[in-house]
């Protein structure tokens, strides 16, 4: 979260998807006679932004809903939250689960995408026979 | 590897322009855990009495508490201390907000500040980056402009800066140091920053802290939210709306404010209106502060909502936030029953960076000097004759220190003397030359006689707490407080819980009753929550001020044995908070203070009783293992490891080998 009672700014920090490059998309919205830059909703862990870095390692940060504590107990800054500012709810998934691309696949995606598939696939080959 | 705290100081010598960081000793943490106790230690280390407020070799120390930015809730507050200009001895303020946790993730437990600047100055600690950096182009400004100014110029919006304004600067000696929604107000402590040059200190950190045992940890601080729910969905009964919640007193949020009103004087502490607070006030005050407040706002890791940001659309002040009896002090003080004025001048007021408890105080015995002829029209050239307008050409006077102004900014004890002319007699409500809350009672209360008489911090708000401030009104009322009262240190249960359960009964009434020895007793639980949290950084709102507290002496221990990975009890807790009590009162006695200097204003209570309040003032210096002077025993030293100490009193002859 970033904020400045004074300037009335209220920015939550969300931590999404890891995203490789920034985007284009920079509109001004209007809310409640104060602008807002698209940034500022935006979920995704994106290069521009050093607030989606942690700060010894320089790493994106993602959110794993506090993946260590037990299913479906709700995630640290809920809990802490106990003027209900955050909530915790579950949501039916919209879309096909079937579409989603698992962890290793979106990375071997971007590679893809950066280097081409020719030579994504050759170099896997060769790393690959260097193994066996 | 340190636990808790970071276990480094950062050091800067303003005269001569050096930064150091200097490694502390994990010794003196378990010896008084931090913040207010290692702040006497090094004073006592440090500055020797000879040592004078406005000498480059008086330190201002801005520290962290042990718990200071940790999971631990409420765990903010930044403890200035320094020997204060206004009653000569170590005083030591406190403030909320956001600095201290920064301080510590920029990886420092304490800036200590030393030497003076030959220009104004500020000092920049970005974690390992630390500069002192030229503020000659924010002389002047307010305090909150620059704030802004200097996050602005560093390009850094998540910057904390605590800052002097026009006050600090002109060393008007009760200016604070203002941080935001926060402020460290009491003693002079903005005086000292100013005295120094330094005009501002902003810190941004991105450091983790280290928690010895994090799993029990969380789940002690867990616990401790749990309580704060518990809390808000059951307030105490029979007590007033603003004392049954926790927190400071939630004036910002509750519009009732008949306690305050009708319990505290007007004018120069002067006058008790019992009967001010009617219906129709109470709208009108509503609908002003329903205006003006636009939304309520927390501390660091806080879920208590204090503060609030007041709107500069109403008012002409700019947007700045307040929590409080600070929107009461100034209406209160220029008799004036326009609450849209208090909001007004107390933005003014933070700007120019002065304590919201003295100012206004100042202010009301200039304008009685005035109305008695003692302060005429030649000391006050173009004196309004509205209350409200002469206290915002006051408040521009001192700030400046033009005129008369140079005279008022010394604070009420001294302007007396410096005035004259008989005006001693109005200076009525000083405890240790400073302005004290403005409070006169009936019956003396023997409790509050020796915290207001005894207390180091000389301000009785961070020295009480815990206790109903009156007899709960019915039996019910009063069981019903005792049940779930768990609170109460070990081995005292009985004793404290028949005290609410008896105390308004016909025969159980002050101020011979309660007996002495509980007197001492009740007065020491007090005290010493407070001593814990000066130490730890954690939010008297959240423990040693309100009725059941979040956090008390038994959660204490664990909390902070699980952070810092020390093993302390309940025993070990309390004989720390003993020790830092009795460093700071060696500190003090060192500079001068004795027996005479620990009296409650005249009028205080109107009915006293001399010979009984010697009697107890006696019983509570044996209580605490002191002598007749008030100076702590070699004994009492010696037990507490405080060798050093006796030994130096010794050599100044103020400890002398006689008994007493």
């Amino acid at each position: 979260m970033f904020f400045d009672p004074l300037k009335n700014i209220y920015v939550p920090v969300l931590a999404g998807e890891y995203t490789e490059a920034e985007c284009n998309g920079r509109s001004i919205y209007t809310i409640n006679g104060k602008e807002y830059d698209e940034c500022s909703f935006c979920r995704a862990s994106c290069p521009s932004r050093e607030l989606f870095k942690e700060p010894d390692s320089d790493l994106p940060l993602k959110c794993d809903m506090c993946e260590e504590r037990s299913p479906g107990e709700e995630p640290l800054c809920v809990q802490w939250c106990i003027n209900d500012a955050l909530t915790y709810e579950e949501r039916e998934e919209e879309g096909e689960e079937e579409g989603k691309l698992k962890e290793m696949e979106v990375g071997l995606e971007s590679l893809v995408k950066k280097y081409g598939a020719k030579t994504v696939r050759d170099t896997l080959a060769r790393i690959a026979k260097a193994k066996d | 590897m340190r636990y808790a705290e970071t276990g480094v100081n950062l050091e800067i010598d303003l005269s001569r322009g050096s930064i150091e960081r200097e490694a502390t000793d994990p010794r003196l943490t378990e010896l008084h855990l931090g913040g207010l106790g290692t702040n006497a230690k090094i004073l006592w280390d440090r500055v020797p009495p000879e040592v004078d407020p406005f000498s480059p070799d008086n330190l201002l120390i801005f520290s962290t508490g042990l718990l200071g930015g940790t999971a631990a809730p409420g765990g903010n507050r930044t403890i200035v201390s320094t020997v204060s200009p206004q009653t000569l001895l170590m005083a030591y303020s406190m403030m909320g907000g956001f600095f201290a946790p920064e301080l510590k993730y920029a990886g420092y437990d304490k800036i200590i500040i030393k030497g003076k600047s030959p220009s104004l100055v500020y000092l920049w600690v970005n974690g390992d980056k630390v500069e002192i950096r030229d503020a000659s182009h924010l002389r002047g400004k307010g305090a909150l402009e620059t704030a802004e100014l200097i996050r602005q110029e560093l390009k850094e919006p998540k910057a904390q800066v605590a800052a002097i304004g026009l006050a600090g600067e002109n060393r008007v000696l009760y200016s604070s140091i203002e941080q935001g929604r926060s402020s460290a107000s009491r003693g002079g402590m903005g005086t000292v920053m100013g005295d120094k040059g330094l005009k501002a200190i902003a810190v941004r950190g991105k450091k983790d802290l280290n928690i010895a045992r994090p799993g029990e940890f969380m789940k002690l601080c867990n616990e401790v939210l749990k309580y704060i729910e518990f809390r808000r969905d059951n307030p105490i009964k029979g007590v007033p709306p603003i004392l049954a919640g926790l927190g400071s007193p939630q004036e910002m949020a509750i519009y009732d404010e008949k306690w305050h009103t009708t319990n505290f004087s007007w004018g120069n502490a002067r006058i008790r209106r019992k009967d001010f607070w009617t219906e129709e006030t109470e709208k009108k005050w509503r609908e002003i502060q329903e205006k003006a407040v636009e939304r309520l706002v927390s501390c660091y890791n806080c879920p208590m909502k204090c503060g609030a940001v007041i709107s500069h659309s109403v008012l002409g002040v700019s947007k700045y936030m307040m929590k409080c009896y600070s929107k009461l002090t100034y209406v209160m003080a220029a008799m004036t029953d326009d609450l849209e004025f208090g909001f007004e001048i107390a933005g003014r007021a933070q700007e120019y960076g002065v304590d919201g408890y003295t100012t206004p105080q100042v202010m009301a015995f200039a304008v009685e000097l005035y109305e008695n002829g003692i302060l005429t029209d030649q000391d006050l050239p173009g004196f309004p004759s509205k209350n409200e307008e002469r206290f915002f050409y006051l408040l521009d006077k001192i700030v400046r220190r033009e005129g008369i102004g140079d005279v008022l900014a010394n604070g009420v004890y001294r302007a007396a003397r410096q005035i004259g002319k008989g005006a001693e007699a109005y200076d009525h409500n000083t405890i240790k030359k400073q302005e004290q809350i403005p409070i006169k009672l009936g019956m003396l209360n023997p409790i509050y006689y020796i915290m207001w008489a005894t207390g180091e911090k000389v301000n009785i708000t961070q020295i009480e707490g815990q206790l109903p401030q009156e007899p709960l009104p019915t039996k019910e009322l009063r069981e019903e407080f005792v049940r779930d009262w768990i609170q109460i240190p070990t081995g005292k249960e009985e004793r404290f819980k028949r005290f609410v359960l008896e105390w308004g009964d016909e025969d159980k009434k002050l101020p011979f009753w309660p007996p002495i020895d509980l007197v001492c007793e009740l007065v020491e639980w007090q005290e010493t929550m407070h001593y814990i949290d000066d130490a730890t950084g954690i939010c008297a709102g959240l423990s040693s001020f309100p009725l059941k507290p979040p956090y008390h002496i038994h959660n204490l221990p664990h909390i902070i044995s699980a952070a810092m990975g020390m093993d302390i009890d309940e025993g070990k807790l309390w004989e720390i908070a003993k020790r830092n009590r009795n460093l700071l009162r060696a500190v003090n006695v060192r500079r001068g203070l004795r027996r005479k200097d620990e009296r409650p204003p005249e009028d205080h209570w109107r009915k006293r009783f001399p010979e009984f309040e010697a009697h107890v003032h006696d019983e509570y210096y044996k209580f605490k293992g002191w002598n007749k002077e008030g100076i702590p025993t070699k004994e009492t030293l010696n037990k507490l490891g405080l060798d050093y100490v006796s030994q130096d009193l010794e050599q100044r002859g103020i400890l002398t080998n006689e008994k007493g």
